[in-house]
């Protein structure tokens, strides 16, 4: 797979991919996949190997490694889908699995020969310094640096752990339309949590970073810079007060912040959802959903970003695709089946979290383009609310559109300032009702730092958010103070 | 392939290689799911998988490897770069494999939970299908508020784990497990709202049916159209059986020796001190006989026994596993968990808070003005400090009964406060997860709406 991407060479292409299975043994597999009928068969390969360095109490705790491979042989027959995976890659465990995901279209006995073509990848993912031959020495060290700084950085910093892993993804789809394509998906990241302690009061804060992106990412940020951040968090949290209850403004930071976006109105755009009738953007195409000022991007091509794919698991190259214009509704992300089913365009949001799994629509960088208001400008417009500006996660329930994310770091905004920090504060609210209170949007527009996974249906994947700071100009904060 | 002569041989190959303990835990299983949608097949998922993971320790330093992979050229591979890899990680005195000789880690025999159904095997795709098919079909006639459906589902899981180590601990349990979702969609006047509802167990005969999973479902729907938000302001709160594990379980990590002893947990320094009311008493039972949970040997191959750990509000206990035992001078709880692609950690077996004979009706006739919650959303809980504060949706009780359902609201509080304010707890229990508890009643949280 090393001749993957960027060498516009088919032998080259055919080369990487047949070395994990041969061309010919595919076409048997899609072949035995459609023996009992079938609209569409898809085989799905996938190889991993990552390695992780935990650290706690200044040691490293263990040093960790880890390889996984399977195939994963769907058939598409109407609106049913057929699954069977196995980690055996002799052909004999492989028929066996082609021939249970068959047994979904139930049809009499058929021979269709399937002939599939090398096709090239594009490339959004340079790697320079490839994780898996970096010497652990050396992630080791990178690990102790982080540690060092975040207790260097306050004398109440009293518990830092750190971890860091990398990890290699060898992915091939091939399909019955034809398709064989390939990528290669290399990951760093690295996350810091530290614990603050005065007075037998004890906080905590966490940051990290990483991306798609080898270890020269370490070049752009530091493990000190990353330490830091996280010692600040926990120190800034000993002082903070309960967090208040009740409706009010609330203006949240840039980055971090398109979590509001992503559980509030991403999950919901997401095509099975629609296809099913169960999400409240269901049959909205072209209808004012938002605030004018509300543009809404899904984007896999931002270079190097966590979320970003050059192909989704299903092959499809990764897209730029607008969802929400100035307010207006655009379109949904799709996969294949719901794509089909629909009659709507693939937009290259079919994922998975491995060959256990089918892929389903699922997020890739989803972010909100900037407005023109000045970040400050936006603070000082409020009286008397909350200023969100690290956020642990959050949840939605598709049907009624009422989310929640739970404030890591957060401020009391009084007079147009921002006073005292806060902590213990949840935010709920409804999505299409949010995207109307969107009142201000900045001009900062940024990404998450590259550490986000988004959970569905039980499965994990790496994605990316993004938002400039907006105010929200009513949203339920909820704290326990209440007046 | 022989997997306990293969554990065995790899653990014999790491000492070869120059690792002074070794440790296999391998996995093999077989899953098998199906989705009906709208009275049709939706999905079918079929498959088998296994894995093994290795851990080495050379010098007191610690390595981790695991690979789905079985070929002997990729174990021999893996093999000498773990007992390689661990000469990179720190020295700390404590690690190690629990203790042999007439230690925790001592082989013994292994009790029998009856934890296998071999009945499962029995069925055919057919009847699982149907069974799916049955519940999203009662769902349906539950009401004709019920207008969708995210579909029912049938699945069933068989699987084996094997630990060996080289202090001669060799053990394998074996365990299946079924279960019955269904998650109907209701709408009325432009409300609409989801209801799910499962059933988990490891024996088919004590599954509930598919007709009683997909009218509880079907209830859950319904019961929350038209709600609205409320007020802001102080009332007893009532987590129904669904949603109160979230508590406990955040107690649970809250009891994690390591937390405790790096002042990582809010319940720190309770040990022997009040934690809770009278009515506060949490079980931690592995050896519960079909237990969702229950696992006659932990991830480290200590054998597990049933423990109190709170009761009737005082804290008597914390978790430990092999290292933080000797670190903090305990004795290994038998908490270990893990999968073979990770390394032990201490969770909860059958984590439970112990019931009462009161019914969760009389709880809510004995409220004037409080919420009932049915499900709560997100991630507010910090078991470092105790803050509680999460989404929440349920019923408004009102003159002792439910009267409306309330949605886009939250409610917060600190745990040991909550704790400590159990008022009530009630007699509907019901085993189908790790950490289990009944409805009960807190007297006083804040809820946050208009």
């Amino acid at each position: 797979m090393e001749q993957r991407a960027g060498k516009p060479d088919d032998t080259f292409a055919e080369l990487g991919l047949a070395a994990l299975l041969p061309k010919d043994a595919i076409e048997e597999l899609l072949s035995a996949a459609l023996s009992r009928g079938g609209d569409f068969a898809e085989v799905y390969i996938q190889r991993s190997k990552s390695t992780s360095i935990p650290l706690e109490e200044r040691k490293i705790r263990s040093a960790e490694m880890r390889v996984g491979q399977g195939v994963g042989i769907r058939v598409l027959s109407g609106e049913k889908t057929g699954y069977a995976y196995s980690d055996r890659l002799d052909m004999g465990s492989l028929l066996e699995s082609a021939r249970t995901a068959a047994y979904i279209a139930a049809g009499p006995s058929v021979e269709r020969p399937v002939n599939v073509t090398a096709q090239l990848a594009p490339d959004y993912y340079t790697v320079r310094v490839d994780p898996a031959s970096y010497p652990v020495a050396e992630k080791i060290s990178l690990v102790k640096r982080a540690n060092k700084a975040a207790y260097a950085y306050d004398h109440r910093i009293k518990q830092v752990d750190v971890s860091f892993s990398d990890i290699e993804r060898e992915i091939i789809v091939a399909n019955s339309d034809g398709l064989w394509i390939g990528d290669l998906q290399t990951m760093v990241r690295i996350r810091v949590s530290c614990l603050a302690a005065q007075k037998g009061i004890s906080r905590t804060g966490s940051y990290g970073g990483g991306g798609r992106i080898g270890m020269e990412w370490f070049d752009r940020v530091s493990p000190e810079d990353v330490a830091r951040e996280a010692a600040r968090v926990a120190v800034v949290q000993l002082d903070a007060v309960p967090a208040p209850a009740g409706c009010m403004p609330v203006v949240i930071k840039n980055a971090w912040g398109g979590v509001l976006l992503h559980e509030a109105v991403g999950h919901g755009l997401e095509a099975d959802f629609i296809r099913k009738g169960m999400s409240i953007y269901t049959g909205r195409v072209g209808e004012k959903v938002a605030a004018d000022v509300c543009t809404l991007v899904d984007d896999g091509t931002v270079p190097n970003a966590r979320g970003t794919i050059n192909i989704d698991d299903e092959g499809t190259p990764g897209q730029r695709n607008v969802l929400v214009e100035n307010g207006v509704l655009k379109g949904y992300m799709t996969d294949r089946l719901n794509g089909k089913l629909l009659g709507l365009p693939l937009t290259g949001n079919g994922r998975r979290q491995s060959y256990h799994d089918y892929p389903i629509p699922r997020m890739t960088c989803f972010f909100m383009e900037a407005g023109d208001s000045d970040p400050e400008e936006i603070v000082k417009s409020v009286d008397r609310g909350v200023y969100a500006a690290y956020f642990s996660g959050g949840q939605v329930d598709i049907t009624n559109g009422n989310f929640t994310f739970s404030i890591t770091e957060g401020y009391l905004i009084e007079n147009g300032k921002l006073t005292a920090p806060i902590r213990g504060a949840t935010l709920v609210g409804n999505g299409p009702d949010i995207l109307t209170k969107i009142t201000m949007v900045g001009s900062d527009r940024a990404l998450d730092p590259g550490i986000g996974d988004c959970g569905k249906a039980g499965q994990a994947v790496p994605t990316t958010v993004g938002m400039p700071t907006v105010k929200v100009s009513e949203m339920t904060v909820g704290g326990t103070a209440t007046e | 392939m022989d997997y306990q002569q293969l554990a065995q041989d790899v653990v014999s190959a790491a000492m070869r290689a120059g690792a002074d303990e070794a440790e296999v835990y391998l996995q093999t299983g077989d899953e098998f799911d199906v989705n009906v949608r709208l009275g049709e097949v939706e999905t079918l998922t079929q498959a088998g998988a296994k894995g093994l993971g290795l851990r080495v320790f050379v010098d007191k330093r610690m390595a981790f490897a695991s690979t789905t992979d079985f070929d002997g050229d990729v174990i021999n591979d893996m093999v000498k770069t773990t007992v390689q890899l661990a000469r990179s990680a720190s020295r700390d005195r404590y690690n190690g494999l629990p203790d042999p000789g007439s230690g925790p880690g001592r082989p013994g025999p292994v009790p029998h939970l009856d934890l296998y159904d071999r009945t499962i095997a029995d069925l055919t795709t057919a009847e699982k299908i149907e069974m799916a098919r049955e519940s999203e079909a009662a769902a349906f006639e539950f009401d004709r508020r019920i207008t969708n459906s995210y579909g029912a589902s049938f699945s069933n899981s068989s699987g084996m784990s094997i630990i060996a180590n080289s202090n001669g601990i060799l053990y394998t349990n074996s365990s299946t497990r079924c279960g019955i979702g269904c998650a109907p969609l209701a709408e009325e006047d432009g409300s609409k709202e989801v209801g799910s509802y499962g059933s988990v167990r490891r024996f088919l005969r004590q599954l509930e049916s598919p007709e009683s999973v997909g009218r509880e479902a079907a209830g859950r729907a319904v019961r929350k159209l038209g709600a609205r938000k409320v007020e802001t302001q102080k009332v007893p709160v009532v987590f129904e059986w669904s949603v109160a594990p979230i508590l406990w379980g955040a107690v649970f990590s809250a009891l994690d020796g390591d937390n405790i002893h790096r002042g990582m947990s809010f319940l720190k320094k309770k040990l022997n001190k009040r934690v809770g009311s009278h009515l506060v008493t949490l079980i931690d039972d592995p050896l519960m006989p079909s237990g969702i949970g229950s696992m006659p040997f932990d991830g480290e191959g200590v054998l597990t026994r049933c423990k109190v750990v709170v009761d009737e509000g005082i804290l008597k206990m914390h978790f430990y596993d092999a290292r933080t035992a000797r670190k903090y001078g305990a004795q290994p709880t038998g908490n270990a968990r893990r999968g073979y692609s990770g390394i032990p950690s201490v969770g909860p077996t059958n984590f439970y808070l112990r019931q009462t004979d009161v019914s969760p009706e009389e709880i809510i006739r004995g409220i004037s003005n409080g919420f009932y919650v049915t499900e709560t959303m997100g991630h507010g809980v910090s078991v470092v400090t105790g803050d509680f504060s999460v989404g929440a949706s349920g019923m408004w009780i009102k003159d002792g009964e439910l009267a409306y359902p309330v949605h886009e609201v939250t409610i917060a509080g600190n745990m040991l406060d909550m704790m400590q304010n159990v008022e009530q707890v009630a007699n509907d229990a019901k085993f189908m997860s790790l950490v289990v508890s009944p409805t009960f009643k807190i007297t006083e949280m804040t809820v946050s709406g208009r």
